[in-house]
């Protein structure tokens, strides 16, 4: 008999969250890369004002990808490399539950990096980044991402060069949600009228449901030897 | 008399990983509550083994049938019988030893006071108890190894499997875990235990098997051996060198 599954989603989640309390590994590499992220596109496009405006989607969602992605490597090396995922693939869990708490860890510290950014980004770029639909969009996107992101880091977390391959593994197979969320997140920060964003958003919101299925239908061969 | 029927049954096992085959043909039976050596030097498929029979490898050919139910594809249904102690120790740095213990009793499915009184006893058992909050990171790799076994015997598995418990072990943490696998054999868990330490296989199990090049060279009784007519028969399988 399997160990039920939100027992093992959580046992996960708060094993990772009193882990990353401790060592700050995860949040403090993140941070600080999407910080510096955040001022070299405000200095790069200081002196262009308009230039500026329109990139502002496109500055937060480059910071907040690659700012993941870090994050997403690390999270998966405190199981890879210890080989603690041996342990868990031991205990009578489904393979699903492993995925959902990884998951759910590495949604909850972009999350977290999203939070901290986005008042910065307000102040910098003199824009309001706090508007709520901003939020939702974020929240979405970044859950999409880490669907995928965490399915792909289990896969790449024994190939020998695990933090390049992420990134080129994860960016094309990204790509309708990156769109989607830049689409919608510019709009939105234009002050577009809701009919030119909202299908953006619903779209998102579809690519997100997909990565999700895909991820819960495949995580059982991914982890599996 | 009938034989009583095995625990483990492997049959033509091989493995290979990539090109290279690691385990050819190999066959053996364990009994109930039976402890096993399994010695061969480094790169003879000692540790593969291993792997393929806690189900976390599947092989190339040939079954393994544990408690009746076929590895790696019913693996499901033995995960809580069956304990593995590894190479790495399988632990979470940044959690203390307690914490590390109370996560993987919450895999298993060990209710909050279970996991209490369990832990507790475990901690001592492995000389742990005073260490219970310090961190794992800050562990010696005997002291890491200990808290391993502890995690490995939490949930209480039938079969412990423990690939070289000894290696990175100073004199009172051997001591402490052979302790640990003889009362596990009291209890009636059947163990199977990897070591390049010849000396102390004759005090802790009766019968070894020796693999040699993927192959089982040897599968005998070793309790009536001494340590160096262990050696001698080690020696004329493998070559001499551990």
């Amino acid at each position: 008999m399997k160990t039920p599954f939100l027992t093992v989603m959580l046992a996960i989640v708060s094993k990772d969250l009193r882990g990353e309390m401790r060592s700050r590994e995860i949040l403090s590499a993140m941070t600080i890369f999407a910080f510096l992220c955040i001022l070299v596109f405000s200095f790069a496009l200081e002196l262009d004002r308009v230039a500026r405006q329109e990139a502002i989607s496109g500055a937060l969602w480059v910071t907040l990808i690659f700012a993941s992605l870090l994050g997403f490597n690390r999270s998966l090396a405190q199981e890879g490399d210890q080989g603690n995922l041996d342990a868990l693939l031991l205990a009578p869990v489904a393979r699903s539950a492993l995925y959902f708490g990884k998951l759910l860890s590495n949604y909850l510290f972009t999350l977290l990096v999203a939070l901290l950014i986005l008042p910065l980004m307000t102040v910098i770029y003199n824009s309001d980044l706090l508007n709520g639909w901003l939020l939702l969009t974020t929240a979405l996107g970044l859950f999409s991402f880490s669907t995928i992101g965490t399915l792909l880091s289990l896969l790449t977390l024994h190939t020998g060069s695990r933090e390049a391959l992420l990134p080129i593994a994860m960016l094309p197979v990204a790509l309708p949600l990156l769109l989607t969320a830049v689409r919608a997140s510019t709009n939105i920060l234009n002050g577009a009228p809701t009919g030119q964003w909202l299908v953006w958003l619903q779209l998102l919101a579809a690519v997100s449901v997909i990565y999700l299925a895909l991820g819960w239908l495949l995580c059982g061969f991914v982890l599996e030897e | 008399m009938n034989e009583p029927k095995p625990i483990i049954a492997v049959e033509n096992l091989s493995k290979t990983l990539g090109l290279r085959p690691v385990l050819r043909s190999v066959n053996f039976t364990v009994a109930r509550g039976q402890t096993i050596m399994l010695l061969g030097q480094n790169g003879s498929g000692k540790s593969t083994l291993l792997r393929l029979l806690a189900g976390l490898s599947k092989s190339t050919a040939g079954s393994i049938r544990i408690g009746g139910w076929q590895m790696p594809q019913e693996a499901a249904a033995l995960r809580r019988q069956i304990g593995l102690v590894s190479h790495q120790p399988l632990l979470y740095g940044n959690l203390s030893a307690r914490e590390n213990l109370d996560f993987f009793g919450k895999l298993y499915g060990l209710g909050k006071a279970q996991r209490g009184e369990a832990i507790a006893a475990l901690l001592d058992q492995v000389g742990l108890g005073k260490r219970a909050h310090s961190l794992a990171r800050d562990f010696s790799r005997g002291m890491q190894q200990r808290l391993s076994i502890a995690r490995a015997l939490l949930h209480q598995p039938e079969i412990l499997l423990l690939d070289e418990p000894f290696t990175g072990l100073d004199q009172a943490a051997a001591q402490i875990l052979e302790e640990v696998i003889l009362s596990a054999e009291t209890q009636g868990r059947t163990l199977i235990i990897t070591t390049h330490q010849l000396e102390r296989a004759p005090s802790l199990a009766k019968r070894a098997l020796i693999l040699s090049r993927g192959r089982i060279a040897f599968d005998g009784g070793i309790e009536a051996m001494s340590a160096g007519s262990l050696r001698e028969l080690y020696a004329g399988i493998c070559g001499g060198t551990m």
